[in-house]
């Protein structure tokens, strides 16, 4: 579904990504995780197509068409989804309000005539309560003044109105207690099929408690240096990234 | 000949023209007096300091208006609120067009100038409010006093709420190669009456207008006017709006001026709380762009105890237009109590564009609360990453996100069909349709 093959990327002259290779089929669940500085956010960014990275080498594919070209609105309408590590507020723009542009958006770029007012508020109805989003937060404006764990579980539900093919959450778990935790990752596990894929990026194992990934790759220095199963994930917790370090230098 | 001249000699054919009964005549004189003496303000003028008026009065402009002109409905029908049933009172070239005015005498006044300086049932009125809350030194305002002929008349009395809006549309048409107007408006609320009002400046042609407006509006004793200000978007029109506003105790007043373009806007909103217990409200949102010029000059001068203004405009300047922005707040000593607010936000779309913004209060009352801010910026990249991360386009985004930066003054706009008709207004302007309105 999702293929990385050889992807260089760097901001000005620094070289962040110097090779990656992913591959994530239908209806899995991959996790990269690393230290600070590895590249995990660089990675999400450039797969969804932000402007001040530049891609010196390799290609993203989704579903074997090549991305490298597309602006990021082009890659949200073709699937891709990015939960952002800090989401941005904007004043003045209700959550429902926001919801409706991008889904008008999303449909317009599909030919498609604007969502019947009827269906847009079931629609919003169900992805809301399965987020456990009361009726007063989506008349609020658009992250201005939520909490830390407000922000994600916005960001959940709009992956849920929008129904990517791929979704990558980049340090979704950073900042949310245990409770916001198992809101959002209950969310994300219910939004889960056959027919789409998850990439976490994270850099603690705590998340991937409760989204059980079948693959775990460790991002270090730009590369993917060790892959494996949830088993990855655990020894990282309890050994920590030094010793994945220490292999990478030799 | 220079404008100015020009306007002098035009006084003395206006003034041989008058009646003899006309109850102003003395005013008039004293009033082109003042013009004489001062002309038009330069930037020399501390308050005209990035305003010039010079490129305004290099055009040979007609000053008198020809006889009741006539457009055809249809193709002015989108400039009326003619979703909803209004009062209207419409212009062209600075006449009275009574086929596209719908006006009345029926509990409210709702007519012309030129009748109530004519009738003697209004003599009461003039003597009383005529002149009373514009400025005598206003070199301007006096020019338009001493040409005053035509213009809005309203009267709502005594706790009598205005049954429609009321709509004063002036219409430029372009059959003159250049045209100077100066209406009159003169709007009366005595006390516990309400009225909505709409004012509308648009021009319909190329050639270029001039119009030096004054509008007084009188809130007696807990009465209360809404105004929105529709200011025009052709390259052509040039607007000088001078606006009076005397409040008395327990009145609210709310103005919100909407500028989209023009050659040159310049917009003095005064207010006067002459009573205790006054609400001022003025808001703001200002979209322009290629060379085009839009001045906010505004006045609160608080005299009474226990008062409250407050003042939010929003400026988004694309290309090289320029803004300005002056916000001035006199409290005085007696006015304890008061609480004034103010805040100017600006986004500046290309480096070529400009804003000028200045906070300036006087304070001479020892306990109120006084606060301004002011900012000016551009769209923030990441933000519109993040739109574009949920499939908005670039120019949908930043659309978006200028719409939500105007929400604010829009969110006061007590009337639906104004602010369908604002939303639209903005959404055409940015070029685009959003998937929802605000």
């Amino acid at each position: 579904m999702l293929k990385i093959e050889n992807l260089h990327a760097r901001v000005e002259d620094k070289e962040i990504l110097k090779g990656i290779n992913l591959e994530i089929k239908p209806g899995e669940v991959h996790a990269i995780m690393g230290p600070n500085g590895a590249g995990k956010s660089t990675l999400s960014s450039v797969i969804a197509g932000h402007e001040d990275f530049e891609v010196t080498n390799g290609s993203v594919f989704l579903d074997g068409e090549n991305l490298d070209e597309l602006d990021p609105e082009e890659r949200a309408h073709k699937g891709i989804f990015l939960s952002f590590q800090y989401p941005v507020e904007i004043p003045g723009v209700s959550v429902t309000n926001f919801i409706k542009a991008a889904i008008n958006a999303n449909r317009k770029a599909k030919g498609l005539e604007d969502m019947p007012a009827n269906e847009m508020l079931k629609k919003i109805k169900e992805k809301s309560s399965l987020l456990e989003i009361d009726r007063k937060f989506l008349s609020r404006s658009l992250n201005e003044g939520f909490s830390g764990g407000e922000k994600k579980r916005n960001e959940i539900f709009q992956m849920a109105m929008l129904e990517p093919k791929v979704a990558i959450l980049d340090e979704t778990d950073s900042g949310l207690d245990i409770d916001a935790l198992r809101i959002v990752a209950n969310g994300v596990n219910k939004l889960k099929s056959k027919d789409n894929a998850v990439l976490v990026i994270t850099h603690y194992q705590r998340l991937l408690d409760y989204i059980v990934p079948d693959f775990v790759h460790v991002l270090y220095n730009g590369k993917i240096v060790k892959s494996g199963t949830k088993e990855l994930a655990l020894e990282l917790e309890e050994k920590g990234y030094d010793w994945i370090k220490q292999e990478a230098a030799h | 000949m220079e404008l100015k001249e020009k306007l002098l000699a035009s006084f003395a054919v206006f003034e041989n023209n008058l009646d003899l009964e006309d109850p102003i005549l003395d005013l008039r004189n004293d009033s082109i007096k003042v013009f004489e003496n001062k002309g038009f303000p330069t930037k020399k003028d501390e308050a005209w300091k990035y305003t010039s008026l010079a490129k305004i009065q290099n055009t040979d402009y007609s000053v008198f208006p020809k006889d009741e002109d006539c457009v055809n409905y249809q193709e002015v029908k989108k400039y009326f609120l003619h979703e909803i049933e209004t009062y209207k009172l419409v212009f062209i070239d600075g006449v009275y067009s009574s086929f596209l005015s719908e006006t009345t005498h029926m509990g409210i006044d709702v007519c012309l100038m030129s009748a109530a300086f004519k009738k003697p049932q209004y003599k009461q009125l003039i003597d009383k409010y005529f002149n009373k809350a514009a400025s005598k030194e206003d070199s301007l305002s006096a020019l338009n006093t001493s040409f005053s002929k035509e213009g809005a008349f309203i009267y709502i009395p005594k706790n009598t709420v205005a049954d429609k809006p009321i709509e004063i549309i002036n219409f430029s048409s372009g059959v003159e190669a250049a045209l100077m107007i100066q209406p009159r408006n003169m709007i009366i609320a005595d006390q516990g009456a309400e009225m909505q009002l709409i004012e509308r400046h648009q021009s319909l042609t190329s050639n270029e207008t001039l119009t030096n407006v004054v509008s007084e509006l009188f809130a007696e004793q807990n009465a209360k006017i809404d105004l929105y200000k529709i200011q025009n978007d052709s390259l052509s029109a040039s607007l000088i709006d001078n606006t009076y506003i005397d409040q008395k105790r327990d009145s609210l007043v709310s103005v919100h001026t909407f500028s989209f373009g023009g050659k040159l806007t310049r917009n003095n909103l005064n207010f006067y709380q002459n009573g205790a217990n006054i609400n001022s409200i003025l808001k703001g949102v200002t979209i322009i762009g290629d060379k085009q010029h839009v001045d906010h000059h505004t006045l609160v001068h608080h005299r009474e105890p226990n008062c409250e203004s407050h003042q939010d405009y929003k400026g988004i300047f694309d290309q090289s237009s320029t803004g300005v922005f002056n916000g001035k707040i006199i409290v005085d000593k007696l006015a304890q109590k008061t609480n004034a607010f103010q805040q100017n936000n600006n986004i500046l779309m290309e480096d070529k564009a400009t804003i000028n913004s200045k906070p300036q209060l006087e304070i001479f009352a020892d306990d109120v609360k006084c606060s301004h801010g002011c900012t000016i910026g551009q769209l923030d990249e990441d933000v519109l990453f993040y739109l574009q991360s949920r499939g908005i386009p670039k120019k949908e985004g930043r659309a978006l996100l200028m719409y939500a930066f105007a929400n604010n003054v829009l969110e006061s706009v007590a009337l639906p069909v104004v602010k369908k008709r604002i939303n639209k207004i903005i959404a055409k302007k940015l070029g685009v349709e959003l998937g929802f309105s605000i």
